[in-house]
Formats: C-alpha cells, structure tokens, sequence
C-alpha cells in the first residue's frame, strides 16, 4: 500500500511542470521541494532526536553565504564552492553541537535560538564581508551536464532529484540500528545510557547530519533565489521550518513534506492577499500546537478513527 | 578618559533597561519552567504603546503606567487562554509564546508603521548634567536609579511578602509547594501577568534611549536570553547582574569592534555554558 502510494506520487512528481502548464506553478513546486529539505533534515532533530531548534535558518545561510561568497567574491567554480559550503557548514554545525548539547529541552531550544541569532547578526553587521542588509547577489545557476538550470522545469527536475536522494538518505538513516537508537536517545535516555550507548555521542551525530542536510538545502536555496540576504536567516524562518515539520508531523518521513507543501502553499496564497504573513504564520503556529499537536498526519488518522468508531 | 567613563553610564543604562526584561523572563522561567519567546514583543509593544499615549498629548509617567497595564493585561490573557490549556506541555507552551510574538511583531508593523520612532525623555530629565567637565545625559542616569527600584521592589516582593515566598518555594520545588497547598494555576497567573508588565515598562523606559522600531522585539529577546542564561535562570540576582555584565559586554562592544559587537555578546553565554551550564546563580540546571 505504501510502497503502491510512494510510486503514485513520484510519477505525479515527475509529470508536474506537464500538469501546471505555467513557470509560477512550477517555480513553487520547486520551491516546496528545497523547503522539504528543510523540514525533513529539523525533522531528524526534532522529531527524531527530540530536541527541539529554532536556529534551522542559520544552516540555509551558512551554506548560502558561503557558496555566494566564495563563488562571487573568490571566483570559485559552482561545484568547488558549493562543495566547501557544505562541508564548512556541516563543521560549524559539529562545533555548535558541542555547546547547544550540554542542554535539551527547553535550554536548547534556547541555545538554538540564540546561534540563529548569532549567525543572523553576523550576516547583518558584517557588512564588509556579506553585505549586509543589501546581501550578496550576482549569483549564476550551475550548468550539471549541460542543463540549463535557468529554465524553470529544469530546476525543477534538479530540485526533485536533490529531494529524492536526501529523502533516501534521511530514510536510510532513520530505520538504520542507528535511526533505533536516535529513537531511543528520545524517549529513554537513561536506559540507553544503562544499556551502554553514548547517548551524547549519538546526539551529536544526529546534530551534525542535521546540519549536513540542511546545508544541501541551503545551496538549492541560493541556486533558486541567486540571492541571499540576512532576512533568509531570520528568526521567522526558523520558526517557518519548525512550524512545516509539526505541522505535518514530527518523527515521521511523510510529515514534513506534507508540511512543507502546506506552509509554502498557504504562504503564496495568503500573500495574493493580505501582506501580513508573519500574523498568519503565528495564528497558524498557536492554533496547531493547541489544536493539532501530533500534526496532520496523525490528526488525519486520529480523525479516521473517530469517524470509524462512530459507526 | 571620557570614553570610559560615558560608555560606562551607557552601559549601566542599557543593563538597567535588560534588567527589568530579563527579571520577568526569569522568574516566568523559574516559576513555569517555559521560555516565554513573546517577552521581546511584550517588550516593544510596551514601548509602542508608551508612544502612542505620549503622542496623544499626556506624560511620560502616564505612559509608563499605561505600557504596564495594557502589556499586563495582554500577559493575563495569553496565559488564561493559551498556556493554561496547554499546561504540562511545557514545549508546546514554548512554540504558542513565540506564535504570540509573531501574532503582535506583525500587527505592531501594522499599526505603527515601518519607520523608527524617537521617543523624547520627560522634559525634566532631558539634557545633561556636568560631572567633572563631561556631559553625562541625565535620562541614562535616572534610568539607572529607575532600575536599580524596580530590583529593590522585586526583591521585596519576592523575599518578604507570603506571595513571593509562595513563588520561590514553587521555583524550588513546585511539587512540594502544591502538596502543602500553593495555589501554582494563580501563582502562574501573577507572574506571567507581573512578568508582562515589567517588560511592557522596560520597553517604553528604554524608548528615549533605543527609540521604537520594528524588529526591536526580535532584537531584545536574544539578548534577554543571554543574560538569563549567564545569570541562572530563575535567579533575580543572577538576572540582575547578568544584565548589567551584559549591559557593559554590548555596550563596550559596540563601541569598540561596532561589525562583531553581536558575536561577543553572546561569548559570555558560551564560555558560561561550556563551564557552568546552570548558569552564574541559577538552580535549576539547563
């Protein structure tokens, strides 16, 4: 059934920018595909290890800014830069890991918020290096095996096969014995330190592969938008990446896709209309977490059940 | 010489205007044991509101006492209706406090407009006064003494009234306190609405100094939550000094390395975290 469900919408995937039949449509559906990234790399912290972040954004812009950097001001070439981003960025994480890890719960919710800050304050003040409120720009669209990337199905393809492949390595990792114990690492950290697993160790992997993923996004981010600027890196965006991840349902594969497209989609939306996103987005955060913790996955099922048993 | 000795008014100023955030988030913390993420957007709206009344033509001690009882007032509802239907979720507590200040950043924007607004000291504070051939604001001054009551107040409350010996009895050790009879649902009340109102009052005290500008709450809470955790969280003393040691790191900071100011602003937090996790003063671990 399930395996039946995830062929159905790889093939509507693929059919997509056919079936939209305009560059808008499909612009967003890449957009949702980079925002999945997102959500599904917080999702292994949040859902997974039970530590909840709200600095995920500061990913996107290490990763952004220092392809841009080094590509725009350095003249390296798309593959090297982004390459040194990724790895720079998965460093970073990997130290932050060392600090935001001396706390959970609430304390590193804190901690990770104040690193977004860190990063977002950085990107802001530092005028020389990333320009501050006015960003880098300039920024050209990788050309992998002669594709034009420029063209809108084209990244769309691109960003569809970045998603697959993390979401294949995100669902190699999680029903791994190692995905077992990062479960374990959630719900009984005692025991899995009595039973002998580093339960810190195990964290810190966790936090790091995070880091990793994310910083994928964050080059899909800046290949989209060829622009980044320190409002990328806001403490919203955090929130935004959080909010795809429980809206949808923490600690399942499906959820922050689901999530993700939701969020995207009620974002464009919402932004025909009225120009306060940033209210819609906290009235959206308070109503879910009072009225559908578990997410809408599960919601959808708790909901299936009610209605079975009613009969 | 004058560097030093200005720079430091200014950061006494600004650890005054910290303290009276940080205090309030710490005892929320202490008490209900979330982190209430909307305290910055209290924190703003406190002042916006101080300008509004300002604005319509009455004093500034007028708009102190009205930030205070309408960011009070907005505390009692969000906890009434928000946190206490979540209670015992203590991180779904945390995410609808930060939907909250997403809810009151946005409107604020809405209202007021993008633009900063100066707010003018009460006229009989505004100037300088000399001190040894330099010209000390005396807003900066008053502010400092203006704190300095607030954590006289506070203490008093906290360590000589039944009240604030209900609050640190649940701070340390809440399940004790119920059992022999500590009301917690209105305590939470008290100190989430207390708690509100002194940030809705440092936000319109720190207006002459900071002015009001969208983006101010998302400024302050970092900062809020850096000096509680260098402080200890749910320790009045460690939220006092904190801010003050904070107020001198920012300050100074700024002054002398103005691009990575906001990065040694938070070295303090990290070194304190790699050391002494629960913090300079606190009891409860992180």
């Amino acid at each position: 059934m399930n395996r039946i469900a995830t062929v159905v919408v790889l093939l509507l995937l693929l059919v997509l920018p056919l079936l939209t039949g305009g560059t808008y449509y499909t612009n967003l559906a890449s957009q949702i595909l980079i925002a999945a990234i997102f959500a599904m790399s917080l999702n292994l912290l949040v859902g997974y290890a039970g530590l909840t972040s709200l600095g995920h954004a500061g990913y996107l812009g290490l990763a952004a800014y220092i392809s841009s950097w080094l590509m725009v001001k350095l003249g390296w070439s798309h593959a090297s830069s982004a390459a040194m981003a990724i790895i720079a960025t998965t460093v970073i994480a990997g130290i932050f890991g060392l600090i935001a890890l001396r706390a959970t719960g609430i304390s590193f919710l804190m901690i990770t918020l104040a690193f977004g800050q860190i990063l977002w304050g950085l990107a802001y003040r530092w005028a020389s290096v990333t320009g501050g409120d006015n960003g880098i720009s300039g920024l050209t669209r990788p050309r992998p095996f002669g594709l034009d990337l420029e063209e809108a199905n084209n990244f769309y393809y691109c960003s569809l096969a970045v998603f697959v492949l993390v979401w294949i390595a995100i669902a190699i990792l999680v029903r791994s014995p190692f995905g077992a114990t990062i479960r374990g690492t959630k719900d009984q950290p005692r025991r899995m330190s009595a039973l002998g697993f580093n339960v810190w160790l195990i964290r810190w992997i966790t936090f790091t592969a995070c880091g990793f993923f994310a910083s994928i996004g964050g080059i899909m981010y800046v290949y989209y938008h060829q622009f980044i600027s320190p409002h990328s890196l806001s403490l919203a965006n955090s929130a935004e990446m959080l909010l795809m991840v429980i809206a949808g349902g923490a600690g399942t594969l499906m959820g922050p896709v689901i999530g993700a497209a939701l969020v995207m989609l009620l974002k464009n939306v919402a932004s025909q209309y009225v120009d306060h996103w940033v209210t819609l987005l906290g009235l959206v955060f308070i109503f879910i977490v009072m009225f559908i913790p578990g997410g809408i996955v599960a919601g959808f099922e708790r909901l299936k059940n009610a209605l079975s048993a009613s009969k | 010489m004058s560097f030093w000795l200005i720079q430091s008014l200014n950061s006494l100023a600004l650890g005054g205007v910290l303290f009276t955030l940080a205090a309030g988030f710490s005892l929320i913390f202490g008490l209900m044991r979330i982190a209430n993420l909307s305290h910055g957007a209290y924190f703003m709206l406190g002042a916006y509101v101080g300008l509004s009344v300002i604005e319509a033509g009455h004093s500034f001690f007028l708009a102190i006492l009205a930030a205070a009882v309408a960011i009070g007032l907005l505390g009692c509802i969000v906890e009434r209706f928000i946190l206490r239907r979540l209670a015992g979720n203590s991180l779904s507590q945390v995410l609808a406090t930060l939907g909250v200040a997403f809810v009151i950043a946005d409107c604020s924007l809405w209202f007021w407009g993008g633009d900063p607004r100066p707010v003018s000291p009460p006229s009989f504070l505004a100037g300088g006064i000399q001190i040894m051939g330099l010209t000390f604001p005396i807003y900066r001054i008053a502010l400092v003494i203006f704190s300095i009551f607030i954590a006289l107040g506070l203490w008093m409350l906290l360590d000589k009234t039944k009240l604030g010996v209900m609050i640190r009895a649940s701070v340390d050790d809440r399940q004790m306190a119920q059992g022999i009879g500590v009301p917690a649902t209105k305590l939470f009340s008290i100190v989430f609405c207390l708690g509100a109102a002194l940030a809705g009052i440092g936000g319109i005290a720190a207006a002459p100094i900071l002015s009001v500008y969208p983006g101010l709450d998302a400024d302050m809470l970092p900062i809020a939550l850096v000096v509680v955790i260098l402080g200890g969280l749910g320790s009045l003393l460690g939220a006092f000094i904190g801010s003050f040691l904070i107020g001198f790191i920012y300050s100074f900071g700024q002054a002398l390395f103005p691009d990575l100011a906001y990065i040694i602003l938070f070295l303090p937090m990290l070194i304190i975290l790699a050391v002494r996790p629960r913090g300079l003063f606190g009891k409860i671990s992180a």
